[in-house]
């Protein structure tokens, strides 16, 4: 039967799909995270280098920042960054870390002042501010478009093959390439995967966007 | 002679270009009750928010406890911007309940209640439970200390902010016009649990209002505040009741009339 064929080939893909999504997630969290609250920091340095950071990672398009982190690096300067995947990893993390740390950065600008007035009154540290008043709730206010970001991950996980990685994508690639008559099947179970793979993350965005009405109400 | 808790030494501000506050001068004695009334704009709040630390002053000198707010001596006794930590010192002493009370609203009543004593007094925990409970059945809510601020009436809202203020134990409280983002069936149980903080004594207060019968009531002193100065001052009877200055006089009967 071919579909099960096919399935079946399809599946030897999603393992790195799966892994460099995972991966992608985590490590474009942290950045988004560390870039967003850097550039409210009172830091001239800082909030430059990040500023810098954020434009030339959203300026530029993410296949070229693959191919520069796996062919242009190591040949101009010999830096070598590991297995493909992490190239992978670190160019998807890179490239969306920088789209969502501006809604880290919005979201925490569009915490009320009185908020931080009401912390300062009661005598918290600037630290204890961001930690317990600010962070928290501009977290829950960003949950709802950070879900959708991780959708879009997931999309640009597709990219990957580009540089040599045997992805979902690949796989469907080869078989259609020795069964060209078969090409709408292949590509027709590799949409419905895509989608399996997206529907936990669209039931995450849904649920926050409940929280997000829930937990920010202006007290 | 008792030492005044506040001072302010001939405190100017501006925004910009524009001078809002004209040369104060203010005494606070420990335990009194001032009532700080004046036409919109003329300065009411950014006075008490100055002491509160919220702005900082553009000149003059303000003092808790005979100690510059503003300014502190660094290692070579020279008088230098004050820091965080100086700031977090004198801050200790000073509370402040808020128009739109801004409570957190990702925490619960209880948790409101508890969070300043225990992260930044350090205090065991299951002790600040304890007073926060008897802190919010004192301003009558102890059924709701589960609940978030979104599910409470502004009354019951400001209570709750109330409460958080006092268990940080200030001795000024700064109140800025707490009942006037309130529906007005809704004010007189927040001026109940002043009036009752009023009478308990002992801890400083200054109330920017509107509300006139209740400064007669409980004020110690009313001031008038007018385009950035102290117009009149003085015991609440002779202020609300028999006013000197024109000024005041239109502002009284303006407000009366406006009601
Ligand atoms: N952050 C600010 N930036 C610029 N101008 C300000 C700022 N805060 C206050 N002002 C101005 O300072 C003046 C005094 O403001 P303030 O809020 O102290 O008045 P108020 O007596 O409390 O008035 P109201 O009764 O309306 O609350 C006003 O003209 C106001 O526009
Ligand atoms: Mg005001």
């Amino acid at each position: 039967m071919a579909i099960t064929e096919i399935t079946l080939m399809l599946m030897r893909g999603i393992k790195v799909t799966l892994i460099v999504l995972v991966l992608s997630i985590i490590l474009s969290s942290l950045i988004a995270l560390i870039a967003g609250l850097s550039r409210v920091y009172h830091n001239k340095l800082l909030t430059g280098f990040t500023g810098f950071y954020v434009e030339i990672f959203r300026g530029t398009s993410l296949i070229v920042q693959l191919f520069w982190f796996s062919y242009a690096l190591p040949g101009l300067f010999n830096i070598h960054l590991g297995s493909d995947i992490w190239v992978a990893v670190l160019a998807i993390s890179l490239n969306y870390g920088a789209y969502m740390s501006e809604i880290v950065r919005g979201a925490i600008l569009s915490v009320p002042q009185g908020q931080t007035e009401a912390s300062i009154a009661l005598n918290l540290t600037r630290f204890q501010r961001m930690r317990h008043i600010i962070v928290p709730q501009a977290i829950r206010m960003m949950l709802p478009e950070y879900g959708n970001y991780l959708i879009q991950i997931l999309k640009a996980t597709s990219l990957v093959s580009l540089i040599g990685l045997t992805d979902l994508l690949y796989y469907g690639n080869i078989y259609r390439s020795t069964h060209l008559t078969e090409a709408p099947t292949v590509y027709m179970i590799i949409l419905l995967l895509y989608f399996l793979l997206a529907l936990p993350l669209i039931g995450f965005t849904r649920k926050m966007e409940k929280v997000a009405k829930k937990g920010v109400v202006h007290g | 002679m008792e030492e005044p808790i506040v001072q302010y030494k001939n405190i100017r501000k501006s925004f910009g270009d524009v001078e809002v506050l004209k040369g104060i001068n203010l005494d606070i004695m420990p335990g009194e009750k001032v009532a700080l009334i004046g036409p919109s704009g003329s300065g009411k709040t950014t006075i008490i928010r100055l002491l509160m630390t919220l702005e900082q002053p553009t000149g003059g000198i303000i003092e808790v406890n005979g100690e510059n707010l503003w300014l502190m001596q660094n290692k070579k006794n020279e008088l230098v911007e004050a820091d965080d930590k100086h700031l977090r010192k004198i801050r200790g002493d000073i509370g402040m309940v808020f128009q739109h009370f801004n409570l957190f609203p990702h925490m619960t009543i209880l948790e409101n209640c508890m969070l300043a004593p225990t992260i930044v007094k350090k205090k065991d925990k299951a002790d600040v439970k304890k007073t926060a409970l008897e802190m919010l059945d004192k301003v009558g809510l102890s059924d709701k200390v589960d609940l978030y601020p979104s599910q409470l009436s502004g009354g019951q809202k400001q209570r709750v902010a109330m409460a958080r203020a006092l268990m940080m134990r200030p001795k000024v409280m700064l109140f800025d016009e707490v009942t006037s983002a309130l529906d007005p069936e809704l004010v007189g149980e927040v001026l109940e649990v002043i009036r009752d903080l009023a009478k308990a004594g002992d801890m400083a207060m200054i109330l920017v209002t509107h509300e006139m019968d209740f400064a007669l009531d409980i004020a110690d002193r009313v001031l008038f505040l007018n385009e950035g100065t102290i117009e009149e001052e003085g015991h609440p009877t002779e202020i609300l009741v028999n006013p000197k200055s024109e000024r005041l006089k239109d502002f009284l009967t303006r407000f009366t009339n406006s009601r």
